[in-house]
């Protein structure tokens, strides 16, 4: 590593000449500096690095005994595997869709509820709705997963109890019925996330500078013009930048949103099962490690060059927040 | 200035949204409060509902006789929060120091190590196999902090720019010429000046240490170790189980089901620490992304 590099170039010699001199002062210098960030680097390597290397495990055939580096070499079969099934278009299709869903909804509503809060003139009332809109962002999903259970259970959910037997109308096997997963997994993931987008389109538009406005009210703007011809386009490069930043994750999915709060009902798969909740099903439960290894690489790969496209793109819009 | 009429309905029409809004926030987390203090009865012959005929404290009675595995449960919950924040803060802001120092050799190399772990992830499988045989931290208490929330390179990249930022460079400089070293600077002039992103960060990490889940299903098979979160997804896992196993064989869970108001009990137990802390979180929250916490 670098450190052990810098240590050794700066290691003090008996007879000191200038230049020596001056590295044996720099590594004084910056010693502490290196010491600092050791913790953090070793973390790195263990959390992250070790792992990236043993993404090869997906072109292995793995055995517990030799670990994944004396594995024996599988070649391309694990994708074969993967890509001979349903499940591969299923796991990717879903990703997809959902995440693109996610983005245009949680957009709308985000810029929606942040262009209401910021005109809201009552101060109080202003407060309440932006901690309503944020607090189920900072909930476990598995408290969501409860909740949802509250109104879905078949037995004595509140939707079957409270409101479809007093119309008169049979319940319905919610964990069952996969028709109604679409709609209710992007009503739960807005629910949670959209403050969240709520609040980054608030500071984007507090960041508009009011003499638009007092321009726009002298000459006769009403409420609705001022906020489609001096808002929206004020707040295009954030939409944009965070709408982006969200498409390179595209590729992942939230698990507890697609594992638990479904219940992980196994007649919902054809509508819940994204790569994330693939890959953990596949390693876990079924302790297939080479399927689970080859759509885990699949969406690394993918993944990384999404990241790399969608900043290219968010760099040339506002480079502020682009991540490199 | 007088409003116009436009400008009324429109008011009027944002309140209504919100109003809306508000209540789809609100009405969920009434009936999980709702449901805990229901009588058991009552929830088997009506169902979960918003304001129950009968009320009943019994599921907090029975957490605070019964409830051992739940304390023991969240008493990890706490001590994984607590720890693994601490250590959060400690070896970001340790790090973030030295890569905030301009001069410091090798720099841009160091930034691209911690910078590079945002682009590329092994994913699940690797980390798994890392952690399990390599470490072997299955069912120990460190399974619980290190994987995953120990450090996180967002976190370490916007302590940094915290540091470049809103510390100016005469701070070190003045701090250098009176002969401090860089640990001196650090702990006597970077700490106490980065109190806002440290409180920030930290809050973000409790966070994620607190909903934390994932570590105690990935790494934990012994249900002794899991904390609160990992708990209740066990429980409802195994109603799940319950439920599809035809004849409803109780052999088939490992813990034994609590009715539904404990259960809606202990869920409501582990947000009333989220909910305590809110109004600081919020303020935070915003303070966060005003920093540009936005890429997290």
């Amino acid at each position: 590593m670098k450190i052990q590099q810098a240590e050794s170039q700066a290691r003090p010699v008996r007879r000191v000449s200038h230049r020596r001199g001056r590295s044996r002062y720099l590594f004084k210098k910056w010693a502490p500096a290196y010491l600092l960030m050791l913790p953090g680097l070793i973390y790195f390597f263990i959390n992250n690095y070790i792992p990236m290397t043993g993404i090869v495990v997906a072109f292995k055939k793995y055995k517990v005994s030799t670990g994944i580096y004396g594995s024996p070499w599988n070649g391309l079969k694990n994708f074969e595997y993967l890509f001979a099934t349903n499940d591969a278009f299923t796991i990717t299709r879903n990703t997809l869709c959902y995440n693109l869903a996610f983005i245009l909804v949680n957009m709308a509503l985000g810029v929606l509820f942040a262009i209401f809060i910021t005109e809201i003139k009552n101060k109080y009332a202003k407060k309440v709705y932006q901690s309503a809109v944020l607090f189920p962002f900072l909930i476990s999903i598995i408290i969501v997963s409860y909740i949802v259970f509250g109104f879905l259970s078949v037995d004595n959910g509140m939707i079957n109890k409270s409101i479809l037997s007093p119309l008169g109308l049979e319940g319905v096997a919610w964990y069952t019925e996969k028709k109604y997963w679409p709609f209710i997994l992007v009503f739960v993931n807005s629910w949670k996330e959209v403050g969240y987008s709520c609040l980054i389109y608030i500071a984007g538009i507090t960041g508009i500078d009011d003499a638009f406005y007092e321009a726009a009210k002298i000459d006769g703007a009403g409420k609705l013009r001022q906020i489609w011809s001096i808002t929206l386009p004020c707040l295009l490069p954030t939409i944009i930048t965070i709408v982006l930043l969200n498409v390179g994750r595209v590729f992942y999915s939230n698990f507890g949103l697609f594992y638990q709060v479904p219940m992980n009902s196994g007649s919902l798969f054809d509508v819940t099962n994204t790569i994330d909740t693939y890959v953990y099903r596949s390693l876990m439960k079924i302790g297939n490690i080479g399927m689970a290894s080859a759509a885990g690489f699949y969406q690394s790969i993918v993944g990384f060059f999404l990241v790399l496209f969608s900043n290219t793109v968010v760099r040339r819009i506002s480079p502020d927040n682009a991540l490199f | 200035m007088l409003q116009t009429k436009g400008e009324k309905v429109f008011q009027i029409a944002a309140h209504v949204v919100m109003i809306v809004e508000t209540i789809c926030v609100i009405l969920p987390f009434l009936l999980l409060i709702m449901s805990s203090f229901t009588d058991e009865n009552e929830l088997v012959a009506h169902g979960y509902s918003f304001w129950p005929n009968k009320f009943s404290i019994e599921a907090y009675k029975y957490l605070i006789k019964k409830g051992t595995s739940i304390f023991r449960a969240y008493g990890l919950t706490v001590a994984a929060t607590v720890i693994g924040t601490t250590l959060h803060l400690l070896m970001g802001s340790m790090m973030a120091f030295s890569l905030a120092l301009k001069k410091l050799p090798g720099r841009k190399f160091f930034s691209f190590y911690v910078f590079f772990t945002m682009l590329f992830s092994g994913g699940l499988v690797p980390t798994y196999l890392t952690y399990t045989n390599a470490f072997h931290i299955k069912n120990t208490f460190l399974a619980l902090v290190v994987p995953y929330l120990m450090l996180s390179a967002i976190h370490v990249l916007l302590m940094r720019s915290f540091f470049v930022s809103s510390i100016p460079d005469a701070i070190y400089e003045a701090a250098e010429i009176d002969g401090a070293g860089l640990l001196t600077t650090y702990t006597k002039i970077v700490l106490p000046l980065g109190k806002p992103i440290l409180v920030t960060i930290g809050l973000f990490a409790g966070l994620d240490y607190w909903n934390d889940w994932l570590n105690g299903l990935y790494f934990m098979s012994d249900q002794k170790m899991y904390g609160i979160q990992t708990l209740l997804y066990r429980i409802l896992e195994d109603i799940r189980t319950l439920a599809s196993s035809a004849m409803g064989s109780a052999a088939a869970t490992s813990i034994k089901i609590p009715s539904v108001s404990i259960r809606m009990a202990i869920a409501f137990v582990a947000i009333i620490p989220i909910i305590m802390i809110y109004p600081f979180l919020q303020k935070y929250f915003q303070e966060g992304i005003a920093l540009g916490a936005v890429k997290g």
